[in-house]
């Protein structure tokens, strides 16, 4: 475990972990999301809402680290995530809408792969027998379902343990059985300290997370960006190149 | 910090946009008169009045137009280089817009010298191309030119486009000094030297006034069409975003 | 300002250098007669140039360096746009940035994979095509040593084009517009070498030239690739 450095010390119960402190995300000449804050400690939660084109999945890519954002701080016990940004992007465990399979490779190929990515030695069998993908193990993914490449993509989360989760839509292509599955890893994971954000336009059920509607936000935005406008017409000039 | 407070008042004038075009405003006409003034005295100094060469009568005169270009070629590529990096380091949009504004007048300035040097090989090797280290050596720089431009244009999001043909140009003006060498080698192994000497006359101190005037000419020039091209830049880009804006209000 | 806090020979990174390498051979030899295409364009390039320039056996051993050299330039050229592309495409490129493995050495791995996978197959036919150009004995060798040493710098250049060019839907044509003016340098002295062992001009300088060459490429395309690559996943 020394991979994780001091990160792992899980005795040291720290409130905020992981915090968002004015994220803002500019892609091209478009505003994506701006401003979003908040703090996430062990065990919680964070449900990210609101409809399709909002900054779901560009919010969770920053929270990945593979996106910078354009403004604001992402933090990580105290520390910015930007000072070692490769070493954080170990924590993480990304599911987002790509189903990462690859055609002529079986499951457990897969899950293997994965796992020695980061380094550890897998819990590859485990990880199947809990998302009930066992009888699937040997199966190439060009036969895989929808769903079932999803589940795939789901027991990658518990083959390698990692503290951060976020998922991008992660129920779309389930059905209800594995749907509830998830949820109880969530729970699972949430109870040994982790962190997860979900990010769904459809009903998630995320026990006691806090709720982030980027719909909602992004109203009130547009209210003082068009305040803020009006200022700016009043000045008739742009401050930075990044502003123009 | 007091540094970083003079290089911040060295380039206070690229502070933001509209700073810069007020300078560029202040500055274009007299760069534009000197591009213009060098240009047709040089232009006529080398082609009227020096003497003609005893060897090759007048056809020698192309390398008033010959040699500068071959250096701008050089010469922009070596902003391109530098400002990539700049870009990349400190990522000031500024310095992309430069390198992606200076890119096509390079280029235009490599075929000039390509295509200035086949039409001097034919009086002189009675043949239109001759695979001459130093033409060799411009024609690859004139494909790293048509590559960062095309790079530069296949992505949809310009930022992006930017950072990617960067580090193109930076991997390029590594790699060229290596072409440079490679092609000295190999013209060496395939011809006997003496060709390439041709490309190289003694240059007679009369030669030498005209020859520095087209320089600065030509480098005026690049400011000139530099600084055009780069506002338009600027402001096809506020244009896009008002058009963005004005997208979203409709949407309400 | 990369390799800050990176352990890079530690034992994750070792085992996760080799999966990526295993993977990318398992997929190349899982996808049958695709991953030779490389090869069989090789050899189906070269055999068009004695119909071109006819078959006269001087001429034939006189291009002979240059036409080999040049097909294996373009046929590695050929297998570069799917070296990152899958893996963007599929969302596994995501997965690897987060691993343990600098992305610098996992340009390495995939390069290696790709050579060996492609340029090594290369090398083995070029003996028997060389034998088709009516090569001369003192070739032979000199051809297989300036390839082994090309053919990976040719992968590691290549590298920095698919990088680049992996976002774009239509790349493929754009990375043999980007690396082949970079690969100047590598097949004017590979082709060198062999001529100067051929003509008894010498292949001694050419080759060592050549193995910088390679050991520069090692060094520095993994930097600019794997920048690249950051920029694609964002």
């Amino acid at each position: 475990m020394e991979l994780y450095g001091g990160y792992m010390n899980i005795d040291n119960k720290q409130k905020g972990e992981l915090k968002a402190n004015n994220l803002t995300c500019v892609r091209g000449e478009k505003t994506i999301f701006s401003k979003v804050n908040f703090t996430l400690s062990r065990g919680e939660a964070l449900l990210v809402t609101g409809p399709n084109g909002i900054g779901k999945s560009s919010l969770l890519r920053v929270l990945s680290g593979f996106l910078k954002p354009s403004k604001g701080e992402l933090s990580w016990r105290d520390g910015s995530v930007y000072q070692n940004i490769e070493e954080y992007r170990t924590l993480v465990h990304f599911v987002g809408h790509s189903d990462c399979i690859k055609s002529s490779l079986t499951v457990f190929e897969h899950l293997l792969f994965w796992s020695r990515l980061r380094g550890n030695s897998s819990s590859a069998y485990e990880a199947l027998e809990r998302t009930g993908l066992l009888n699937l193990a040997q199966t190439p993914g060009r036969f895989l379902s929808a769903g079932q490449k999803k589940r795939v993509s789901i027991a990658r989360l518990i083959s390698t343990y990692s503290p951060l989760w976020f998922l991008d839509e992660p129920t779309v292509t389930l059905d209800a059985d594995s749907e509830k599955k998830l949820e109880e890893l969530i729970i699972d994971h949430r109870s040994g300290g982790g962190i997860v954000v979900v990010a769904t336009h459809s009903k998630f059920r995320l026990d006691q997370a806090l709720n982030l509607d980027m719909g909602l936000k992004a109203i009130e935005e547009d209210e003082s960006e068009k305040q803020k406008l009006k200022t700016y017409e009043n000045k008739n000039k742009q401050d930075t190149w990044e502003e123009w | 910090m007091t540094k970083a407070k003079n290089f911040r008042l060295n380039f206070h004038f690229l502070a933001n946009p509209a700073r810069f075009i007020r300078f560029t405003n202040k500055i274009f006409p007299w760069v534009l008169i000197i591009a213009i003034a060098s240009i047709v005295s040089g232009l006529i100094l080398g082609l009227a009045i020096v003497p003609p060469d005893y060897q090759q009568g007048d056809a020698y005169r192309i390398i008033f137009v010959h040699v500068p270009s071959a250096w701008m070629g050089l010469f922009i590529y070596a902003v391109m280089a530098f400002s990539c990096a700049v870009g990349i380091i400190w990522r000031h949009p500024l310095a992309f817009l430069i390198s992606k504004a200076s890119a096509p007048i390079g280029a235009c300035f490599t075929f000039i010298c390509l295509l200035t040097g086949s039409l001097w090989g034919q009086p002189m090797w009675g043949t239109w191309w001759v695979w001459d280290a130093r033409l060799t050596s411009m024609l690859v720089l004139l494909f790293l030119y048509i590559g960062y431009i095309a790079l530069n244009s296949a992505f949809q999001d310009s930022h992006k486009g930017a950072r990617a043909s960067s580090i193109l140009v930076l991997v390029g003006v590594i790699n060229l000094p290596i072409v440079k060498f490679s092609v000295d080698w190999w013209n060496t192994l395939h011809q006997p030297a003496t060709i390439s000497k041709i490309d190289s006359p003694s240059i007679d101190s009369s030669m030498i006034a005209p020859l520095l005037l087209m320089i600065v000419g030509f480098m005026t020039y690049y400011f000139t069409t530099l600084i055009i091209r780069v506002r338009s830049e600027i402001i096809d880009r506020r244009i896009k975003k008002i058009r963005l804006e004005q997208t979203r209000a409709m949407n309400e | 300002m990369v390799m800050k806090g990176k352990n890079y020979l530690s034992g994750n990174n070792s085992a996760s250098f080799v999966a990526i390498f295993k993977r990318d051979i398992r997929l190349a030899l899982r996808n049958g007669i695709g991953s030779f295409i490389a090869v069989i364009f090789f050899v189906i390039t070269v055999t068009l140039f004695p119909l071109a320039v006819g078959p006269e056996l001087n001429l034939l051993t006189r291009v002979a360096p240059g036409v080999l050299w040049v097909c294996a330039l373009l046929s590695t050229m050929l297998s570069l746009d799917s070296l990152f592309r899958e893996d963007f495409e599929d969302g596994n490129l995501e997965q690897i940035v987060l691993g343990v493995l600098p992305l610098e050495l996992v340009v390495l791995s995939k390069a290696f994979a790709h050579w060996v996978t492609t340029g090594l197959p290369l090398i083995i036919c070029a003996p028997v095509l060389a034998v088709l150009l009516n090569m001369s004995g003192k070739g032979f060798i000199v051809l297989i040593l300036s390839l082994l040493l090309g053919t990976p710098a040719l992968s590691m250049i290549g590298t920095v084009g698919a990088a680049l060019t992996v976002s774009l839907r239509r790349g493929g044509v754009l990375i043999a517009l980007l690396v082949l003016p970079l690969s100047v340098p590598i097949l004017i002295f590979g082709v060198g070498a062999v001529e100067g062992a051929i003509f008894g001009l010498g292949e001694r300088s050419p080759l060592l030239i050549l193995a910088g060459g390679f050991v520069a490429s090692l060094v520095l395309a993994p930097i600019a690739s794997a920048a690249a690559l950051k920029m694609a996943v964002e």
